[in-house]
């Protein structure tokens, strides 16, 4: 047995000798800062800012689509949009909002957070992690691309076929929607189960599944629903893309085709989507009352089972979203009254939340400004969802804009404004200080008025019998008003959305002379408010010990003699230095960069020639074989946290390196004088 | 090729870890693989599973579809005009001796016997290609029988979810081949059995999902 | 720690692994027998498609044809994949999505009166 003489390969934890150069073609990346540290990095925290950076600049440009819609539908007749024009907006903006702006974001705010509220240092899978945020903004800018090549899909977001056949979407505007997403949806595939695996599998010594956060907890039901609702989309996009490339029958009424086969398969998606896409936003509101409320979350086992609930019961709706297109009455029965039992898991959240405020202390910082409203609004888009349940009355809701009101009220009231309570209550962590509470405030009451005036009149429109997807209306069908009043609802909104970039960027100037934000600044209740602000790269010096839920609130807190809850110790006495210069972290790699630039190549391969799709089949399997082959740790250059480097909050890891805001989301860090710059010299 | 993760606290934590066992909590420290993990899985094991229950819903899609489409073809050859039970039988046996021959891999390398590993590997690998090669047979026969990819409904849906089989088996094949080459070069030693384990896994799964077509789409009228 | 007391342990972890795992390993002769049976129903599914043999099942024909499946099936599972000596929390993720997948598209088809 020969295999004695020769060292044993590296075990996958990276400790062990390595005789060899994997490839030996590139060197392996050792840059920490820098563009092309953020290029490799397989930090999940710099991986879930740049998750937060693209979807923020896609909301840009879903909002402008918006404003399009709406400049256009403001009076009658209007001339703005042609219908075909109109036809590829919206669909752009419904996509562009939902796989380009909601679910980034929260996987931004999954990506940054779970590791540390579950006391991990990282996620299970590192470069995995980096590959999807990749392969997202692969995917995100190849669709964005179709209105480069002809125009943008058209079909609407749902794509019915055969609608999005050659035959009646002739362009390539449906070639782009199938291939771009498909590489969007690997990407949430990939991330899912790392996700599902990081949560089951790397939690800190004590950290049961009954002591997450209820935010980690969410994060938990959305990735197991991405997990098993993607593959479905994946299989009708894979039958669309064959049948207008290669002209298979799949949809094609004439050779026998049923294009409910479409329908069922999106919608057997579509609806886990829905929960996906709100459930994150519920994770976040219940962490951020509890905080601005000064007591725990009322109900928190009923929090979890609720949300656990709302993903089961989540899969056996789906053809609520197909009452008129012909199932059958004892099709519609079942799925009507299944619909309405749904409502109930929600009920319960809202109550709890309520009930979490209620005798509370409350303290109305913007993050909780954002997140009562989401309570508000999403009852409101709850109730209008229960008048779908009852089919009938939806026969005459559907396709009219009381559906489109019913939806915006409870993406963009419910999960929308549930990310922004993130944003403004995560935000000192990430990045060292916070965001201006005075301009977080006209952001906020901006938001709301501008939310409410576009889609609360779409209640009464929808009802009056405007139809959805319908690229002007005539005079004289009382539609005017109100859809002029939606339009400077629409403008408001986006007026607001001046004013949260204008806070960002004069936050970020007056970070510099103002006072570091400590650990701590909200006094709040879980794990990643134990570390400094921003975190160490290694996260933690010592993996926290968990003993009960809240463990980082009843280190400073406890309850005395006479029951009084009284503070033991300050946020700086409890929290965890993060000084060690020691921890063993996993190396970066620009592999899941290379695999994720072929896939796009793939795509436009197969939509224009296919040598395209040759090269990039090429990166994606040579990409693939470099990643496998390549340690998880680089021994010759065994990457550690730079942080000692770091002094104070003027050049603090990640505040440096900032991202200026460039169109695609890629980073240009600015570069790091000294020390740091020294660090980066190649090791021989 | 595993990949790996990040220390969770097994080498620097002792303090900690000691404090947990202490507390005497249902941490499952049971230390089995080379990192610890909460329920002392592997994760790239675990990884792989979660993809293998995702991976139901993909063929399950496929299945339906062909379920629904197959008698609903107008025009162009059905089922019964183009199928050789016979021919697929053997295509189906060589699959299943696959499943065998990756488990005796598995169970070899366990042992230590690095050649046998390998042996039962490249094995795998050939009766995967010729499962393969019966396929390419089977449809290039059908396609001189007049059911090319958009004859009809019943062909397209057949075409497209053997199709999705067949390239899960190749991208199998794949796997087994560098398995094997790193097998010669050394480099599969017994402790990396987990990664054989793993593939094996996947193996397993084309195998049964083949099962199930086998019966579904070949043996049932 | 140091690193190469580091790299002891990790040795001595991953091979107490392999220890465990061949232990929980069934020994080979299992594996062929598992094989064998495979291969006896499959025949058994094949049998099916001779004329005398589906006339006689009538009624059965499908039934019996799934039967067979579901136990080829669930000896792969079972032991090549070794789902039932395993932790199951693997049992718990791969069943919830073959569940799931079952049951979403048999409701599909039923929608479709696939089966009228």
């Amino acid at each position: 047995m020969a295999i004695t003489e020769r060292p044993p390969m590296a075990l996958p934890s990276g400790e062990g000798e390595r005789d060899f150069q994997p490839l030996g073609v590139f060197r392996r990346p050792t840059a920490h800062t820098g563009w092309r540290s953020w290029i490799t990095t397989i930090d999940h925290k710099k991986i879930g800012i740049m998750y937060g950076v693209a979807a923020l600049v896609f909301f840009l440009v879903g909002g402008f689509e918006a404003l399009l819609i709406r400049t256009q539908l403001a009076r009658p007749d209007g001339t703005l949009l042609s219908a075909d024009a109109y036809n590829q907006v919206f669909t752009m903006h419904g996509i562009t909002m939902i796989f380009l702006v909601v679910m980034p974001m929260a996987n931004a705010f999954a990506n940054y957070l779970l590791p540390l509220q579950i006391g991990a240092r990282d996620v299970a899978f590192p470069r995995l992690n980096a590959f999807g945020l990749w392969c997202f903004l692969a995917g995100g800018i190849f669709l964005n691309t179709s209105w480069l090549f002809g125009g943008g899909a058209d079909g609407g977001w749902f794509a019915y076929a055969p609608n999005t056949g050659v035959a009646f979407s002739p362009g390539h505007g449906m070639d782009f929607y199938a291939l771009g997403l498909l590489i969007t949806g690997i990407a949430s595939t990939t991330g899912a189960i790392n996700l599902t695996v990081t949560i089951i599998n790397m939690r800190a010594p004590g950290m049961t599944l009954m002591r997450m956060p209820v935010f980690t907890w969410m994060t938990f039901v959305v990735q197991l629903l991405l997990v098993f609702a993607l593959p479905v989309i994946t299989v009708a996009l894979f039958l669309l893309m064959f049948q207008r490339l290669f002209d298979a029958n799949f949809f094609d009424v004439s050779a026998g085709a049923d294009p409910l086969l479409w329908e069922h398969l999106f919608w057997i998606f579509g609806h886990p989507e829905v929960y996906i896409l709100i459930l994150p936003a519920f994770g976040i509101v219940s962490e951020v009352i509890p905080v601005f409320s000064r007591k725990p979350i009322f109900g928190y086992p009923f929090m979890v089972f609720s949300g656990i609930a709302i993903g089961f019961m989540g899969w056996g709706v789906w053809a609520h979203h197909m009452f008129a297109s012909g199932i059958g009455p004892l099709s519609v029965t079942a799925f009507s009254l299944s619909t309405m039992f749904i409502a109930v898991p929600t009920g319960v959240k809202i109550l709890n939340w309520m009930a979490t405020m209620y005798g509370g202390r409350l303290r109305f910082t913007t993050a909780m400004l954002f997140a009562i409203a989401l309570v508000g609004m999403f009852t409101i888009g709850g109730l209008s969802g229960v008048t779908h349940a009852v089919a009938p009355s939806d026969t005459q809701q559907t396709d009219t804009y009381y559906i489109v009101a019913h939806f915006h009220y409870v993406l963009f009231g419910g999960a929308i404004m549930g990310l922004f309570a993130g944003m403004y209550f995560w935000w000192p962590k990430v990045f060292g200080h916070q965001l201006s509470e005075g301009l977080g405030k006209w952001h906020f009451w901006l938001n709301l008025i501008g939310f409410n005036l576009t889609f609360g009149p779409m209640h009464i429109l929808g009802l009056q019998g405007m139809s959805r997807r319908i690229y002007t209306y005539e005079e004289g069908y009382g539609f005017d008003f109100w859809n002029l009043v939606a339009t400077i609802g629409a403008f408001t909104i986006a007026v607001s959305m001046l004013v949260f970039i204008a806070n960002i960027a004069i936050s970020k100037r007056r970070a510099a002379d103002a006072a570091p934000v400590g650990p701590d600044p909200w006094d709040a209740r879980s794990l990643e408010w134990m570390v400094s602000s921003p975190p160490p790269e290694h996260n933690f010096d010592e993996l926290p010990v968990v003993t009960r839920l809240d463990e980082y609130w009843h280190r400073k807190y406890a309850e005395g003699d006479d029951h009084k809850v009284r503070r033991v110790a300050s946020a700086e006495d409890v929290m965890d230095p993060g000084e060690r210069t020691d921890v063993h972290l996993p190396s970066p790699s620009y592999w899941p960069f290379v695999v994720a630039l072929g896939l796009p190549l793939v795509g436009y391969g197969l939509i224009f020639s296919l040598w395209w799709a040759v090269l990039g089949g090429l990166a994606v399997a040579g990409g693939i074989y470099g990643w496998a082959f390549e340690p998880a740790d680089d021994d010759e250059n065994p990457p550690h946290d730079h942080h000692d480097d770091d002094h104070g909050d003027d050049d603090s890891g990640a505040a440096a390196e900032l991202p200026t805001d460039t169109a695609d989301g890629d980073d240009e860090a600015e570069p790091i004088e000294g020390e740091q710059a020294a660090e980066e010299a190649p090791v021989g | 090729m595993a990949d790996a993760t990040t220390e969770t606290g097994a080498g620097e934590d002792q303090p900690g870890m000691g404090v947990a066992h202490a507390v005497g909590e249902a941490v499952h420290a049971e230390v089995g693989g080379e990192h610890h993990t909460s329920t002392g899985l592997s994760n790239e094991k675990l990884g792989m599973w979660v993809f293998l229950g995702s991976d139901c819903l993909l063929f399950g899609g496929l299945i339906s579809t062909y379920l629904l489409y197959r008698h609903r073809s107008i025009g162009g050859p059905g089922p019964t005009d183009v199928f050789d039970i016979p021919f697929t039988s053997v295509s189906s046996f060589v699959l299943l001796m696959s499943s065998l021959t990756m488990v005796l891999a598995l169970s070899a390398l366990l042992r230590g016997d690095i050649r046998r590993n390998r042996i039962w590997l490249l094995t795998t690998a050939l009766l995967g290609a010729t499962f393969i090669a019966g396929q390419v047979f089977e449809f290039t026969a059908f396609k001189r029988e007049g059911l090319g990819y958009t004859t009809n409904l019943f062909s397209s849906s057949f075409y497209t979810l053997t199709g999705f089989h067949g390239v899960h088996v190749t991208l199998g094949i794949l796997m087994l081949l560098s398995l094997f080459v790193m097998s010669l070069r050394g480099n599969l030693p017994r402790e990396r059995a987990e990664t054989v384990e793993i593939i094996g896994l996947y193996w397993h799964f084309v195998d049964i999902v083949w099962i199930i077509i086998f019966t579904v789409v070949y043996l049932i009228p | 720690m140091s690193v190469t007391t580091e790299q002891e342990s990790h040795a001595e972890e991953a091979a107490a692994e392999v220890e465990r795992l061949e232990h929980e390993h069934p020994r080979d002769f299992l594996y062929v027998q598992i094989a064998v049976i495979l291969a006896v129903l499959t025949a058994a599914e094949v049998a099916t498609y001779n004329q005398d043999v589906s006339d006689a099942l009538g009624d059965f024909q499908i039934p019996s044809l799934l039967l067979l499946m579901c136990i080829k099936f669930a000896l792969v599972i079972m032991f090549f994949m070794h789902l039932r000596f395993d932790h199951r929390l693997f049992s718990w993720i791969f069943v919830g999505g073959l569940v799931l997948a079952v049951g979403v598209y048999i409701a599909t088809l039923l929608t479709f009166q696939y089966w009228t």
